[in-house]
């Protein structure tokens, strides 16, 4: 029996007579990748920060990391890690001050900043860089950084929003390496992308069409059920029938 | 219980944690950029020698003519003093009136002062005589201002003469400046420049630095980390409250040197009554960080929604009390305006709270609406 980190019963966000979210139902286990794929529009953003505790849902139930999102917002922030589309880092901080900021935020002590900066530092290599100003690092070191201080509090459930846009395919590839292991870790990772190579990386697939998730399970069976050759086969079949947009 | 107060302290050391966290990055972002900083330190600076010595509007050298038709004893006396103040230069001196129009039109002077004939027998026999002053006044301002240069003279000659006499001699209208008698310039600029200044920091620094966040996306990422937003906002106006309450003793410091503007109050109470205006301004920063989105708009909005109403209805350019009704009322919600009032009496009048604590509560009022506008536009921004 897995464990389960998110479970969401018949979610629902309304902004009046607009349903952005419908009566979506779906589970997350333990150190999964979970892919939530979608066209713009379809809800995935408002889905996500109804789990990240920012928005209240309109109905429906939702547990993530055992809180409720309702009622344990503040624990749920406690427990997640979260990463945005946009690089979210201070630019004109230095790499060991950011480090500092985050572990800061979420109230680490002394000893578990140094442990969790030297494991950041050892694993991305980042031994020279510690003094320099987070903006005159590549962008793809940017990225890594950043996901890096999402997951530097080791939280149960990371969520990744589009984390690789505008990133070279090598340094994707680098990336989706970090989320491993973050996984091998225990962390559970829950990850919105337009990518659909990268979508194949996931264990398993929720399509979400006008606010519904109208296929879940991992890539390989979608493609199968659907006949495709690739995710972005089973993703145009599905998205065709989108009425907003 | 006692593991319950355990973790009630160590939430709370938690939170100090997270706040000294914060107010160090937010002076990091203050001294890390540079140009910002040097325009925040410069800025104080040029404007109190600009309004001091460059724009004041105490007016030295304006040149005059004078048309006697007199000719007598007094008239003599008096454009000798007119002569030798230095306020005036007395350019020529006109055979007719008729030619002052000319000397106007060329802008070749300010003022025209024009004895009538009998001037000396008027005072002599009727105790009063009458000296038309005539002035430019395309430039308000400057031709109110040389009035009263103008007529001090006179009220001098005047008072001269009537010492040894038993009958008073009049000439002119009476004019009483209280405070300023020599209508010097500094004394209106300080406090309005004071006003000027911390507004334009900390409505504009605040604004932006929170505008910037949410531009570059780190603002959601701290909204989904467990920081308090009050906590957040706080740790952004400590930096600021820190830099104004610099350039508030660097202005002080200059003013007093400088400009010979005396604080004749408790330097106590106007650093206070400067605090709470600090905040009134970081409030309304806050606001508008609410209502924008890019940090351009927090510039735009700032400078041109906020800075030329600062101006314009402080009352250190144009005195409130001759605008329409309407403009008064407006008027009244730029808190500068009572800030303005209160510097005023404080530094120059050396006045106590007892004679500003209408203006203080208003400023108060202020603050505490402003405050409760922004963090309930911030919870439903947060919600939806």
């Amino acid at each position: 029996m897995k464990e389960i980190v998110i479970q969401v019963d018949e979610l629902t966000k309304e902004f009046g007579h607009f349903v952005a979210v419908d009566k979506i139902t779906f589970e997350v286990y333990k150190s999964e990748i979970f892919g939530f794929l979608g066209a713009n529009g379809a809800g995935k953003t408002t889905a996500m920060r109804m789990l990240c505790g920012l928005s209240v849902p309109s109905s429906g139930n939702a547990t993530v990391a055992g809180f409720d999102v309702y009622r344990q917002t503040e624990q749920i922030k406690k427990s997640i890690g979260y990463m945005s589309q946009k690089f979210s880092l201070y630019e004109d901080l230095t790499v060991a001050e950011n480090i500092h900021l985050f572990g800061g935020i979420y109230g680490l002590t002394n000893r578990q900043m140094k442990e969790g900066r030297d494991r950041l530092v050892e694993r991305l290599g980042l031994h020279n860089e510690m003094k320099k100003r987070v903006g005159a690092l590549p962008m793809g070191w940017k990225q890594k950084l950043a996901f890096s201080l999402a997951i530097l509090h080791r939280p149960r459930v990371v969520f990744l929003d589009e984390p690789t846009g505008g990133v070279d395919p090598i340094t994707r590839r680098q990336f989706w390496d970090l989320i491993y292991e973050a996984t091998e870790e225990g962390i559970t990772v829950f990850v919105t992308t337009h990518y659909m190579d990268e979508a194949e990386y996931c264990d398993r697939i929720s399509m979400m069409v006008d606010g519904k998730i109208e296929a879940l399970d991992s890539p390989a069976n979608l493609k199968r059920r659907f006949s495709a050759s690739s995710m972005d086969e089973v993703f145009f079949q599905l998205a065709r029938g989108a009425k907003r947009n | 219980m006692r593991k319950k107060l355990k973790i009630k302290s160590a939430i709370a050391a938690n939170r100090n944690t997270q706040f000294l966290a914060f107010v160090r990055k937010e002076f990091r972002h203050m001294f890390r950029d540079r140009k910002t900083l040097l325009i925040l330190f410069g800025l104080p600076v040029v404007q109190i020698l600009l309004f001091g010595f460059a724009l004041t509007n105490e007016i030295k050298d304006s040149r005059i003519v004078i048309c006697d038709y007199a000719k007598d004893e007094a008239s003599r006396r008096i454009i000798e003093r007119f002569a030798a103040n230095n306020h005036f230069v007395v350019e020529e001196s006109l055979k007719s009136h008729l030619q002052i129009e000319d000397a106007f039109q060329e802008g070749r002077i300010k003022l025209a002062v024009i004895f009538p004939a009998n001037f000396l027998s008027d005072l002599h026999h009727l105790h009063q005589a009458q000296v038309q002053l005539i002035a430019d006044a395309s430039d308000p301002n400057t031709a109110n201002i040389l009035k009263g240069y103008a007529t001090n003279i006179l009220m001098d000659y005047q008072k001269e003469l009537s010492m040894d006499s038993p009958l008073p001699y009049q000439i002119g209208s009476e004019m009483r400046m209280l405070y300023n008698p020599q209508l010097k310039g500094a004394v209106n600029f300080v406090p309005g420049v004071m006003s000027l200044i911390l507004m334009l920091i900390c409505v504009m620094m605040t604004s932006v630095s929170i505008v910037r966040e949410k531009e570059y996306g780190t603002m959601e990422v701290l909204l989904v980390s467990p920081v308090n937003p009050l906590l957040l906002i706080l740790s952004k106006a400590v930096p600021y409250l820190f830099l104004s309450l610099v350039n508030l003793t660097v202005i002080v410091v200059l003013s007093v040197t400088l400009l010979e503007v005396p604080v004749n109050g408790s330097l106590i109470l106007l650093f206070l009554e400067s605090t709470l205006f600090i905040i009134t301004a970081l409030s309304l920063g806050l606001l508008i960080s609410n209502l924008v989105k890019t940090q351009q708009a927090a510039i735009l909005f700032s400078l041109i929604g906020l800075m030329v109403p600062t101006i314009l209805f402080t009352g250190f350019m144009f005195p409130i009390e001759n605008m329409p009704v309407v403009l008064q009322w407006f008027a009244n919600v730029i808190p500068s305006r009572w800030y303005y009032v209160i510097i005023k009496s404080v530094m120059i009048k050396g006045a106590g709270i007892q004679a500003v604590w209408k203006e203080t509560v208003v400023l108060l009022l202020m603050t505490g609406f402003l405050l409760f506008i922004s963090f309930r536009n911030f919870k439903t921004r947060l919600e939806a």
